[in-house]
């Protein structure tokens, strides 16, 4: 603890510093308890690695990069398991590989953290590009029905703070949460001030207190189950086949559909704890353009020029991306006439969007997969067709 | 009379496994060597993948975790080095640790991780019902060879020592009093230990190539199974069909986590 201490003092600096994206991202890790990483190199997630390759033994942790992105997200699940927060990092072709053992880590609910700085796809891809084309594979990725948590900071310090919130949500639910970013706020550097030690909550697993021959892993009793982790007297049985409250297999359908719907409702009915929106402007505005990461920087400053303008624009950005906003969406499509949806994309976003506001609203889609960020004028031409020669 | 009970969930019996199935006699063996060496229950794992092997941590009354296909050694890995002082056991199929683990497995060796590892090798996949795997011989019959196998087999042991496992040695379920004590000396052993087991599946393989009975395996691993050094004396035509048992490969080398918490100061 006081090597903990020590070292966090040196790295994560009262001082306003200078520090890219996902540096500040491996800095929240180990601000959050994170002590082990299992990685394979991928642009441009790689300095996620590298920054815990580097610190996490200074910490009382390890690392180690694995042959292949599924033996990393396989070793992440081990090490939660075995009791210590666990992180892996990856882009795209990672992310399809580590499917298959984050589909294990649902069914199994074992917290973890999986960050995946986007880059243009499929397959290899734009591997140098930004893209926010893994929005559903966040969701949908892994075969099965089950929830997911889905974050997406759109600054270096939220890199910070959002990771480790993805590590607090994990730990209270269950669940591993993935952690998106792209290529921009990956790469980007910014001028920060990091919380301090203290400043940020830091939630750890709830343990069970009952005695071993009583413990029942995947209580049904339970939205949440606490969990032991290996080692700690609690002798019980994890396996990827649907399981029964003890943990062992079952070919019950009955008892696998109601273990998968507590899954589901154990995030469903915590909304409000985890699903985190930005509303910017909003309260006044008569068009409001929702974005994420990159694309809701230039969101941020496409509302400012119109706001300069006279136009009430409003900028609805999402942290958490999975759940889906889907609340927040409703909330206006109520009340305005349009919702702007600017997404480096093919639409994934904006699907969502006009699913959640149910054909209330109009649902203008800027959408842009060429590997270029979105440009504010392009979505200010959005806020009001006029707008447009004034900008440009 | 030694107490297989302490170590049974037998609330979970009876197992899956089919009559004849040589899985039994490896469930016994690694009961006895944990015993013996005095493993605390609560301080053990038992990792294992997918297939008729991996079924094996649900009976055991350890800390158990039945993973996905091919994968359980880098489970295993991240609970190793996220808690060394846990003993961690790792367990498969052929088909598991040679195939779709197969990369899984040659890094392992590379990296001398500080487990063990026993491989069920039936030279077939089980539970799917009789598939080819790496390991099946040219010209044995399998469910996706019905003209006969037609690849070249794995020798996993070869192939684990080549990839740098420190320990390799190699038994059959015939052998089933060595098979206990090279489990021990695997168990015990610092660094990456693989243990090789020869065994029968009556059903998704002898029955397909002659050996119906769960004897007819067991006959011929008895037949085929040389201890080493009697199989090194031996000419190539004397050595035709057969294999090697015992210890095959045993070196003193740094283990992954002695090598990693001494460079990161860890130690
Ligand atoms: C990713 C994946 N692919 C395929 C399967 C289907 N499958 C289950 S067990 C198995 C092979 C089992 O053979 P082996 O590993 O040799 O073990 P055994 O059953 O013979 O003990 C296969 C192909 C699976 N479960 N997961
Ligand atoms: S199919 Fe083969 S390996 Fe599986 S339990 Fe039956 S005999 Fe054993």
């Amino acid at each position: 603890m006081s090597r903990f201490r020590h070292s966090m003092r040196r790295w994560a600096s009262p001082m306003k510093q200078l520090l890219q994206g996902n540096d500040a991202a491996a800095l929240g890790a180990l601000y959050a308890g994170c002590r082990f990483f299992a990685g394979y190199p991928i642009t441009p997630s790689t300095e996620i690695a590298e920054k815990l390759a580097l610190l996490l033994p200074k910490h009382g942790g390890r690392f180690i990069q694995m042959e292949d992105e599924l033996a990393a997200m396989a070793a992440v699940v081990g090490a939660s398991v075995a009791g210590v927060k666990s992180l892996t990092a990856t882009s795209g072709p990672g992310f399809s590989l580590k499917q298959e053992n984050l589909g294990f880590a649902y069914i199994t609910e074992v917290p973890c953290v999986v960050a995946d700085v986007q880059r243009g796809g499929p397959s290899t891809g734009l591997p140098t590009a930004p893209s926010q084309s893994d929005i559903m594979q966040a969701r949908w990725g892994t075969h099965g029905d089950h929830p997911s948590i889905a974050l997406y900071p759109s600054t270096v310090y939220e890199q910070f703070t959002e990771m480790v919130r993805a590590f607090n949500l994990s730990e209270r639910y269950r669940i591993p949460v993935i952690f998106l970013s792209d290529e921009i706020i990956g790469h980007m550097r910014e001028c920060v001030t990091l919380p301090q030690e203290g400043d940020l909550e830091i939630i750890n697993r709830t343990k069970p207190t009952v005695p071993p021959e009583d413990y029942k892993p995947y209580d049904s009793s339970r939205l949440v189950p606490p969990m032991a982790n290996f080692g700690e007297g609690y002798r019980y049985h994890i396996t990827g086949l649907s399981h029964d409250d003890t943990g062992f297999p079952t070919n019950n359908g009955y008892i696998a559909e109601k273990a998968a719907k507590r899954l589901q409702k154990k995030i469903d009915d915590n909304y409000d704890d985890i699903v985190k929106v930005e509303e910017f402007f909003c309260s006044d505005a008569e068009v409001i353009v929702f974005s994420v990461g990159a694309a809701a920087r230039s969101a941020k400053e496409a509302v400012l020029a119109a706001r300069g303008r006279g136009i009430k624009a409003g900028l609805l950005k999402a942290l958490t991306v999975w759940p889906f906003p889907d609340r927040h969406i409703k909330s206006y499509a109520s009340r305005l006439k349009r919702l702007v949806v600017a997404e480096m994309n093919l639409g994934q976003l904006s699907n969502e969007v006009e699913r959640a506001a149910e054909g209330n609203i109009e649902v203008r889609r800027i959408l842009q997969a060429n590997g270029e960020p979105i440009a504010p004028a392009q979505i200010l031409e959005h806020f009001s067709p006029s707008d447009r020669a004034v900008y440009v | 009379m030694f107490n297989y009970d302490r170590y049974l969930r037998k609330g979970k019996l009876p197992h899956i496994w089919c009559p004849g199935c040589g899985y039994g006699i490896i469930f016994k063996a690694m009961i006895r060597a944990i015993d013996a060496l005095g493993w605390d229950k609560n301080e053990t794992v038992l990792a294992s993948g997918i297939g008729c092997a991996s079924r094996l941590p649900g009976y055991a009354d350890f800390n158990t975790i039945h993973t996905t296909h091919g994968r359980s050694i880098p489970f295993a890995t991240g609970i190793k080095l996220a808690n060394p002082k846990l003993k961690v056991v790792v367990m498969g199929g052929d088909g598991d640790m040679s195939a779709i683990g197969g990369n899984h497995l040659i890094h392992a060796c590379r990296r001398n991780i500080d487990l063990p590892l026993v491989i069920f090798n039936n030279n077939i996949y089980g539970m799917t019902g009789g598939q080819f795997s790496p390991t099946t011989p040219i010209g044995k019959k399998a469910t996706t060879a019905p003209y006969g196998m037609t690849e070249n087999a794995f020798d996993i042991s070869a192939l684990s020592i080549a990839a740098g496992a420190s320990f390799v040695a190699r038994v059959t379920s015939f052998h089933a009093k060595q098979m206990e004590e090279l489990m021990k000396q695997a168990f015990q052993h610092k660094g990456f230990s693989v243990l090789e087991i020869i065994t029968g599946c009556p059903t998704g393989y002898g029955r397909r190539n002659g050996q119906p009975e769960a004897a007819d395996q067991l006959e011929w691993q008895r037949a085929h199974g040389i201890p080493k050094l009697r199989y090194e004396k031996m000419s190539s035509e004397e050595r035709e069909g057969k294999f090697s048992i015992g210890v095959l490969h045993d070196e003193e080398k740094p283990s992954y986590l002695e090598t990693y918490d001494k460079a990161v100061g860890l130690a």
